[in-house]
């Protein structure tokens, strides 16, 4: 008996057969693609005809003669960006401020998060919660308004420095506080949503191992660091890699409002290069070389920091 | 067992307070500063900054903006664009995610393979724009709601979702007879009200929030949703001050520009600031879920 349901097993898994299976399957479920052709069309139409259309990066396009039409020019469009004398530092804004970025932007939120897990009373904590998540929920653009506002030659910021110094700052001219800005008013913004994946994680250790450590003579920091931190760290791994591998996939939109014409030296990053190129000049594509050039240094970087986390993670990476 | 604390752990404990109480400053001061400034007179806000003596209040900042036709066409259109994308970024992703998370449905792997390459690759912002223009939907509101309808993320959401309803149900319903349609429509819908609204809710704020597409795709000012209206009150301005050439309006364009943008962040993003509270808990069940691997 057994036997003879191994052979009718092996011969179920025949190629006909399955495929007759599948056949049945679809026509009798077919509500089921019917369901999932919307996104399906969609994600063929929005992402995959314009990851054919990248081919432009190589070609040197003109509407008159259509993707198809247009003369090959191999890595023309590459080789010029490469070697433009702009290259150079909107490759350095890029990586500056996107490293600045994480340098801070990482480790706050963590230890916002091992602050609050300190909280005892429960309602303070939420209450505290509460506050600090809420600027994530003000508009770019209303950020930089209010950084417009904030630091404006006659604005609250620069009446403090005028009745010090006697002459305000033109913080938003100034190149030299773009990187700064930026950074600080992200932190502002972001540091207090961007920890309650550590809260969530540190709301799952046993009280019974801090009551221990205690009683072993452990002090608080002590305890912090040997039962909190691990606990956490397979977050903070994958937290770090998402954002590492992401460096030169920095947002286009704050960075474009920040901008003023005399802020550019530090101002201008690859995406709102691209934008500039692209949309206002027109220049499809050496725009859309640019912006293939900044995606594939952005799939090495993923590549990369994930192997290196993996390393030192004791083999827990992304993938 | 509770153990008191040492003397050290208490100096830690009252640092650890301190700081949070900073932090908690250092978010709420800027936010009340905006605040209160918008209720200034202007005169006063450009010359002085905010002041405590009452008869510096008025309320000429918020009469300004309320007057403003751009503003309110704006707010409506945000309003529309945001409730039209919510909808169908909702319906396209709750449609995928069912059939994607049923263990036997045979193309799983291909379908999730076509979604997940685009987390990762994707044809840029000319390629895109490209496609949009050759579709026709430059300058109108197709380009807002239809292009970012699919998220992956929101497939994996709904999927993982739908992954937690007991199987047995659809099982004992087949059974019956019922076919998936049935199911869906009567088993698995009804469920689902949680991953719906938190969906919803993210691709709402999120549209409402953003100005990127409206500033790439249209160019009809009557379109604009209320963040590019606000990017030309609050920056554009700031950046370049415009063509007024006549004396007098601009010193009275100078005397109320400060206190137009006040009042506009306050009457712009009030609404949300206030709501969130209301639904904090699922903004943070959105994180939750969406941080499960």
């Amino acid at each position: 008996m057994q036997q003879l349901l191994e052979t009718v097993n092996k011969n179920k898994m025949q190629k006909g057969y399955v495929l007759k299976r599948n056949f049945d399957y679809v026509l009798k479920n077919h509500f089921l693609y019917w369901l999932i052709a919307p996104a399906f069309i969609l994600t063929i139409i929005f992402k995959y005809v314009p990851m054919y259309g990248v081919i432009i990066a190589f070609k040197d396009f003109s509407y008159s003669k259509g993707i198809l039409g247009s003369d090959w020019v191999g890595l023309d469009y590459f080789t010029k960006f490469l070697s433009a004398p702009n290259f150079e530092p909107i490759f350095m804004n890029t990586l500056l401020l996107s490293a600045y970025g994480l340098v801070l932007g990482f480790p706050i939120p963590i230890i916002l998060a091992l602050m609050l897990n300190q909280m005892r009373k429960v309602g303070v904590k939420k209450n505290i919660q509460l506050i600090l998540y809420a600027p994530n929920f003000i508009s770019v653009v209303v950020i930089v308004g209010m950084i417009f506002v904030f630091l404006s030659p006659t604005g609250p910021i620069n009446k403090i420095i005028t009745l010090t110094t006697g002459h305000p700052i033109v913080f938003m001219s100034d190149p030299e506080y773009f990187r700064t800005i930026y950074v600080l008013s992200g932190i502002w913004q972001g540091a207090g949503w961007a920890s309650i994946i550590y809260v969530a994680a540190l709301a799952g250790v046993d009280p019974e191992l801090h009551n221990a450590a205690t009683i072993d003579g452990a002090n608080l920091l002590q305890r912090i660091w040997h039962i909190d931190l691990p606990t956490i760290k397979p977050v903070m791994a994958i937290v770090f890699i998402l954002s590492a591998g992401g460096i030169m996939a920095i947002g286009f939109e704050k960075a474009f409002l920040m901008q003023t014409a005399m802020n550019l030296p530090t101002s201008e990053i690859i995406p709102t290069y691209v934008y500039k190129v692209g949309l206002k000049a027109g220049d499809y594509s050496y725009s859309a070389a640019i912006g293939l050039f900044n995606s594939v240094i952005n799939i090495i970087l993923l590549v990369l920091v994930n192997f290196v986390v993996k390393r030192l993670n004791e083999g827990d990476g992304l993938y | 067992m509770n153990l008191k604390p040492s003397r050290l752990d208490r100096v830690v404990l009252t640092i650890n307070y301190t700081l949070l109480a900073l932090a908690v400053l250092v978010v709420l001061v800027p936010l009340i500063y905006v605040v209160v400034a918008s209720f200034m007179e202007p005169t006063t806000l450009l010359n002085k900054g905010i002041s405590f003596n009452l008869s510096d209040y008025s309320v000429e900042g918020y009469k300004l903006i309320l007057a403003n036709e751009a503003m309110l066409r704006g707010f409506v259109n945000g309003l529309f664009y945001s409730a039209a994308f919510a909808v169908v970024t909702v319906a396209v992703s709750i449609f995928a995610g069912y059939p994607l998370s049923i263990d036997n449905f045979v193309g799983k792997k291909f379908f999730m393979t076509i979604f997940i390459i685009t987390m990762f690759f994707g044809g840029g912002l000319i390629p895109t724009f490209l496609v949009i223009k050759e579709l026709g939907m430059l300058n109108t509101v197709w380009a807002i709601i239809v292009p970012g309808a699919v998220s992956v993320w929101n497939i994996i959401l709904a999927r993982t979702f739908f992954k937690g309803i007991p199987r047995e149900l659809n099982e004992a319903a087949k059974v019956d007879g019922a076919s998936e349609l049935l199911i869906f429509l009567r088993i698995v819908l009804p469920l689902s009200k949680p991953i719906i609204f938190v969906l919803a809710l993210y691709a709402f704020v999120g549209q409402w929030n953003s100005y990127f597409d409206a500033m790439i795709y249209l160019e009809n000012t009557k379109l604009y949703p209320l963040q590019l209206v606000l990017r030309s009150i609050l920056i554009q301005n700031q950046v370049d001050p415009g063509m007024i050439t006549d004396r007098l309006v601009m010193a009275e364009m100078k005397r109320l520009s400060e206190i137009i943008k006040y009042a506009s962040i306050v009457i712009s993003s009030l609404p949300l600031l206030v709501m969130y509270p209301f639904f904090q808990k699922y903004f943070e069940k959105g994180v939750m879920v969406g941080s499960l691997k």
